[in-house]
């Protein structure tokens, strides 16, 4: 009979976490993930497995943990999914495996993000496996999720894959996005690494659009792989945004995460640092920036147009939040940002909820003459970021209003040979829905390849 | 790694490097910038490119803080960890009849390439060039073979006009009527430069603000353009000068004047004039 309860995981201490950058949760240690994966029920037809956009095969991977084999339990992941010491941590598993969990109808359901975490950093010399070679030649644009899923499972198939990243550092949202309480830096680093093992090469500072075009490229590379994000920050177009002390959520965590701007006792770049913050937005980046705020020692509230439940942010990062002291203020909207030449405040209007929209959620209406004044002296906007348009602009591939590029059900973009995935087709979405079509990509280009190579003959 | 092939002091703090980057410089057009960081827990900064051939980019820097200096003191031989473009839009080259080009403090350098494209192209190059003193002024000779007509002017008078570059241009503007006019240098001449052209000659500038990426995905670089937020990475760096906030863009300068102590931006690069 299986616990009714997840077996606790370790946190760091509200009071202690906000004080430093280390990661909040702690992972579990052997026995505790033997004891989780325990409550596995090792279904004949796990749902779980459809639940998840990579389809891992988790009762296989929790069964070697139950076992004590866990490097079986990373190689089992790594059939499927490259990068799991990223996904055991980012990923919505609430959404996804977690919730098609049949333990989970009953009582909470297997924690399967967690053991997926263990089972990676589990993994101390990172083994690859034996790849037969073929001379095939695949570019990838950008490291992030997308790039890096495509280019291991094009590499695992043998092809000679080069990755081209526009920073000067490889993982892209990983690295710059995601903050270090949340996916450690050195996880990314060792999923990079075994990236490379696989044979794969990465140029960094290559601003594909600029220094290759992406006809340049299908010239030198068989095919070519687009997975350069959703790089470009919205704003709400209120009055004061442009004032100092304004930050979109892309700037704010880009100096921290990756110019490690919050050591600036080391590093050359500045970040202002606030006393009272204002996040406008409830989405994850707008969770992972008010955190970094208050670690940086601000007293941080976010605003956000719509009610609690609307809140796009994971669960487990609001709940982190809300431990640490961070407050939250629902059904409020932003209308101007107040100051002379800083931020004093901003101006918000109430809202409350109506009849449903498009997404199917109530739309947020304002209440006239609710206006009231928020005194603060930073504000950072993290209401979405849409698609990076520097591709869009340097090429004749058919995108859509908003840059994104336009693709098939195979992936592949109106230019022949030439696919994408992740946020540069869909808009920001989540490392796993990126992965997901990646994988699907890197199956059609490798399809693609290969016929071309008979055509040929 | 980016290796120095050549450095020269061309004046007063003012540093030029050659920086092999072959693949850059095969594609860098007048007008566009590189995005450099010296190494590991260097900050990014942006710098216009000063002039190219088939193997190397020139830069030319004003030592302003910590960065600058310590690129300073760099040698030939060193090396640059990251060395990234050509970022943003190149200048538009075409026959406009006649241009002119107002180029103040380190705006002298970006200004040359397209000063040269633009001869290229048949155009009458009339280039004003000025500095805070003599000691300031670099690449009068370069101008000489490029301009049809040069005017220099130096803050102290201890070169050429007496004045800002502002002024020399109002002096002749009516004269010559010029079918454009570019400006390169501090935000505050670009928009004297714009207030004395405004409702008579069509006027670009090149902007530099505080920037990260300089690919568009930060967003600190937002200037606003007849009233609309652009990035000058990926928008610009050129606008048309009498659509720019300028006030704006002179306030959001001053950002990070607090955290100078440790960490001077790369916006004062133009301050010189």
């Amino acid at each position: 009979m299986a616990k009714q309860k997840q077996t606790p995981i370790k946190e760091q201490e509200p009071k202690e976490r906000i004080k430093n950058f280390k990661e909040v949760c702690l992972g579990y240690a052997a026995e505790e993930a033997k004891e989780e994966a325990l409550r596995c029920l090792q279904c004949k037809k796990p749902l779980c497995v459809e639940g998840c956009p990579v389809n891992i095969n988790i009762p296989k991977f929790i069964k070697f943990i139950k076992e004590s084999k866990f490097d079986d339990a990373v190689r089992a992941i790594k059939e499927t999914n490259n990068l799991p010491g990223v996904c055991g941590r980012v990923c919505p598993q609430e959404e996804q495996c977690e919730k098609m969990c049949i333990l989970g109808k009953k009582y909470e359901p297997v924690n399967i993000g967690k053991l997926e975490r263990f089972a990676s950093d589990y993994e101390g010399d990172i083994k690859s496996p034996q790849i037969k070679k073929n001379s095939k030649k695949i570019a990838i644009i950008g490291s992030g999720p997308a790039g890096l899923t495509c280019a291991a499972d094009l590499a695992l198939k043998g092809y000679d894959v080069t990755i081209f990243e526009a920073l000067h550092d490889f993982g892209g949202v990983l690295r710059y996005g995601i903050p270090e309480f949340r996916l450690p830096k050195k996880i990314v680093e060792k999923e990079i690494e075994y990236i490379k093992k696989l044979g794969v090469k990465l140029v960094k500072d290559a601003v594909i659009g600029r220094l290759y075009t992406i006809e340049e490229l299908t010239q030198k590379f068989d095919a070519v792989f687009i997975g350069a994000g959703a790089g470009l920050p919205y704003f709400m177009g209120i009055p004061g945004e442009a004032l100092n002390g304004v930050y979109s959520a892309n700037e704010y965590l880009v100096r921290v995460n990756l110019m490690n701007a919050n050591n600036s006792s080391s590093y050359a770049t500045p970040i202002k640092k606030a006393s009272r913050v204002i996040v406008v937005g409830a989405g994850n980046v707008a969770i992972d920036s008010a955190r970094v705020a208050r670690r940086l020692g601000a007293d941080v509230t976010v605003v956000y147009r719509r009610s609690e439940n609307e809140m796009p942010a994971r669960i487990e990062e609001i709940k982190h939040a809300k431990e640490e002291g961070i407050h939250f203020l629902m059904l409020t909207l932003p209308v101007k940002i107040l100051g002379a030449e800083k931020v004093e405040g901003v101006e918000c209007v109430q809202m409350m909820l109506g009849e449903e929209d498009e997404t199917g959620r109530k739309r947020p209406m304002p209440i006239e003459g609710s206006e009231f004044v928020i005194d603060c002296d930073q504000v950072i906007i993290a209401i979405g970021q849409g698609p990076n348009p520097l591709i869009a602009k340097t090429s004749r591939m058919e995108h859509g209003l908003k840059s994104n590029l336009i693709v098939d059900e195979n992936m592949k973009t109106s230019i022949e040979g030439v696919y994408a995935a992740g946020d540069i087709t869909s808009g920001a979405a989540t490392v796993i829905k990126a992965m997901g079509d990646a994988k699907k990509a890197a199956r059609a280009i490798d399809e693609y390849v290969k016929n071309k190579g008979k055509d040929a003959e | 790694m980016f290796k120095i092939a050549k450095k020269q002091k061309l004046a007063e703090n003012t540093y030029l490097m050659e920086i092999a980057a072959p693949e850059i410089a095969k594609k860098a057009k007048a007008g566009q910038f590189i995005i450099l960081r010296i190494d590991e827990k260097g900050e990014r900064i942006p710098l216009t490119i000063a002039d190219f051939n088939k193997k190397t980019i020139t830069i030319v820097f004003l030592v302003v803080g910590k960065t600058t200096e310590q690129l300073a003191n760099l040698r030939k031989g060193d090396y640059l960890l990251d060395f990234v473009g050509p970022l943003g839009n190149p200048s538009e080259i075409k026959e406009y009849g006649s241009v002119c080009l107002v180029g103040g403090g380190l705006g002298i350098a970006p200004i040359y390439p397209i000063g040269m494209a633009l001869r290229k192209s048949k155009n009458r190059v009339i280039a004003i060039i000025g500095a805070k003193s003599r000691n300031h002024l670099f690449w009068e000779d370069k101008f000489r073979k490029i301009a049809h007509k040069l005017i220099i002017c130096t803050d102290d008078g201890s070169k050429g006009v007496k004045g800002f570059v502002s002024s020399a241009l109002k002096d002749f503007i009516d004269k010559e009527r010029p079918n454009l006019v570019i400006a390169i240098g501090p935000p505050v001449m670009m928009k004297a430069v714009a207030d004395i052209t405004k409702s008579r000659v069509k006027t670009i500038a090149s902007l530099n603000p505080i920037m990260i990426d300089g690919m568009g995905m930060c967003g600190g670089c937002r200037v606003i353009v007849e009233g609309r937020v652009r990035f000058a990475c990926s928008d610009g760096p050129e606008f048309d000068a009498h659509k720019v906030d300028w006030n704006e863009l002179m306030n959001r300068n001053k950002m990070y004047l607090e955290e100078e102590g440790y960490s001077k931006e790369h916006k004062k690069c133009y301050s010189s004039n």
